[in-house]
């Protein structure tokens, strides 16, 4: 379990990462909490050259109210976004989800842009950024960007983000309305096998995301039609799965995965009109 | 290919200060293990599962198989040697672990003896769901656990005591 060779550089700022990112191209990763990547280099299913750490950019680990909006700095760790006062207050499904990552050692080791720039299906930060219709601010040689969450997650572990780039703060709605965050695994405090996130946006609208339900972090699209059309909690539940291709894997089928979908899709649902949250 | 240079690193380990040289890749587990001789901190899976590496990064639980060393330069890391008083004796933890059968083979007890201080720090009367919440993190092969949660339970009724008795002590 030891990772191939690599050389690495401690970033000061985010001009010195982007710097360093621009100066080992293609060679260079990230390094933030490590706890994604640490366990595929030990697989050495990641072999970077270079590790650029940007685990001590202090000034990007913030939760801030802006307006309407909640600002979440990339570097914010799982544990300092569940305990976040800000975030309890404005977003309380973002603080509870956080609060649902792992176990405390992986929450207070992981970051939220770790989990969105990671990309992976399984995750549950991803899921509820796409619930609460989210913005990733991205900084890379050509300035700022925004990337709407739904265009962010393009494949398998791919995102938006150029390899020059770096996600540098999460931008979200605050809500007033009920929230559910369903998560079925196999053991206390673990991956979901599945996971469904519902809220109820400010514009009247029920957004439904997925966790563990495809190639990438996604919405329910059939169930949010069927909601926009009218249809009650459990007949928009039933379409969960519709259109979506879940893997199979030692912990569930494919089948069993659309079915859980369709449950927990229909719990959250149920939750958010009882205003629960 | 990549050039293997050595980085400098200081590491404050429970309490005494370590300098050297590590190849990036050293993780804090092995540092400890073997740059400075503390085999109290247990690799298990070595990938982020079983918790048997876990040591305080900066007062926090954090599991050292899933953290490089030069990532913990200039920090305060404590290991389960640190736990113990002074002249060696048990610390209410790891006292109330031997009391209630929290341990048998003892592999998993260095991570576990850990996680509960600084869960007790945080949480001093904790309710037994608060217990297990905080507990998911590691792993045992050997009690069921019960024993565990009794320790855990034991060590809570004491600091919540302790707590009352000596309200200026530094380590309760
Ligand atoms: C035992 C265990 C259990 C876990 N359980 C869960 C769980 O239940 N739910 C869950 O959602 N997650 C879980 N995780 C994953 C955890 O949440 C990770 O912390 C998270 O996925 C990645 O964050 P990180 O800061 O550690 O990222 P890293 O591992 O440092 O980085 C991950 C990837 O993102 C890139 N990256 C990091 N930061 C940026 C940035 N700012 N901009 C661009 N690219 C960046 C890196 O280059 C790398 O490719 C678990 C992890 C472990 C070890
Ligand atoms: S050895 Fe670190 S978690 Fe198992
Ligand atoms: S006592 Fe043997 S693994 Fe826990």
């Amino acid at each position: 379990m030891i990772p191939a060779t690599f050389d690495y550089r401690r970033a000061d700022s985010v001009a010195d990462a982007l710097a360093l990112l621009h100066e080992y191209g293609d060679e260079a990763k990230l390094l933030a909490g490590g706890h994604s990547l640490l366990p595929l280099m030990k697989l050495r299913l990641a072999t970077p050259q270079m590790l650029v750490d940007v685990g001590r950019l202090g000034q990007l680990s913030y939760v801030r109210q802006e307006g309407d909006e909640v600002a979440i700095g990339a570097l914010t760790r799982h544990r300092d976004l569940e305990v976040s006062e800000v975030a309890r207050h404005s977003v309380p499904v973002l603080a509870h989800v956080a609060g649902q990552v792992g176990d405390p050692q992986v929450r207070h080791r992981g970051t939220i842009g770790g989990s969105i720039a990671h990309g992976d299906p399984a995750s549950d930060l991803p899921a509820v950024v796409l619930a609460l219709g989210g913005t990733l601010v991205v900084d890379g040689p050509g300035g700022r960007r925004e990337i709407p969450s739904t265009e962010f997650f393009t494949g398998f572990l791919e995102t938006a983000v150029r390899p020059d780039e770096m996600l540098v703060e999460i931008r979200v709605a605050s809500t007033a309305g009920g929230w559910s965050f369903q998560k079925f695994n196999r053991r206390a405090q673990d991956w979901a096998i599945v996971g469904a996130v519902a809220v109820a946006a400010a514009d009247g609208a029920t957004r439904v995301s997925l966790v563990h339900m495809g190639a990438t972090p996604l919405r329910a699209a059939a169930t949010e039609s069927a909601l926009a059309g009218g249809a009650t909690p459990a007949e928009a539940a039933a379409v969960a799965a519709e259109g979506l291709e879940p893997p199979s894997d030692a912990n569930a089928s494919r089948e069993y995965r659309r079915h859980l979908a369709e449950v927990l899709v229909r719990r959250a649902l149920e939750d958010v009109s009882l205003g629960h949250g | 290919m990549t050039v293997v240079r050595e980085i400098d690193v200081e590491v404050r380990v429970n309490g005494a200060a370590y300098r050297c040289g590590v190849p990036p890749r050293l993780t804090l587990a092995d540092f400890l293990r073997e740059r400075c001789g503390l085999t109290g901190t247990h690799l298990g899976c070595e990938h982020g599962v079983c918790g048997a590496c876990t040591v305080l990064l900066d007062g926090e639980a954090v599991r050292s198989c899933l953290v490089f060393a030069v990532q913990a330069d200039g920090a305060e890391v404590t290991t389960v040697e640190g736990m113990a008083g002074p002249g060696d004796e048990l610390s209410p933890v790891q006292a109330a672990f031997r009391d209630h059968h929290g341990l048998q083979c003892g592999f998993c007890t260095p991570g576990f003896v850990v996680s509960v201080t600084a869960f007790l720090r945080d949480h001093p009367d904790p309710t037994d769901e608060e217990i297990r919440q905080g507990l998911s993190g590691n792993l045992c092969r050997c009690t069921g656990y019960q024993g565990i949660i009794a320790a855990v339970r034991a060590a809570a009724g004491q600091h919540a005591r302790r707590g009352r008795e000596e309200p200026t002590a530094a380590h309760p």
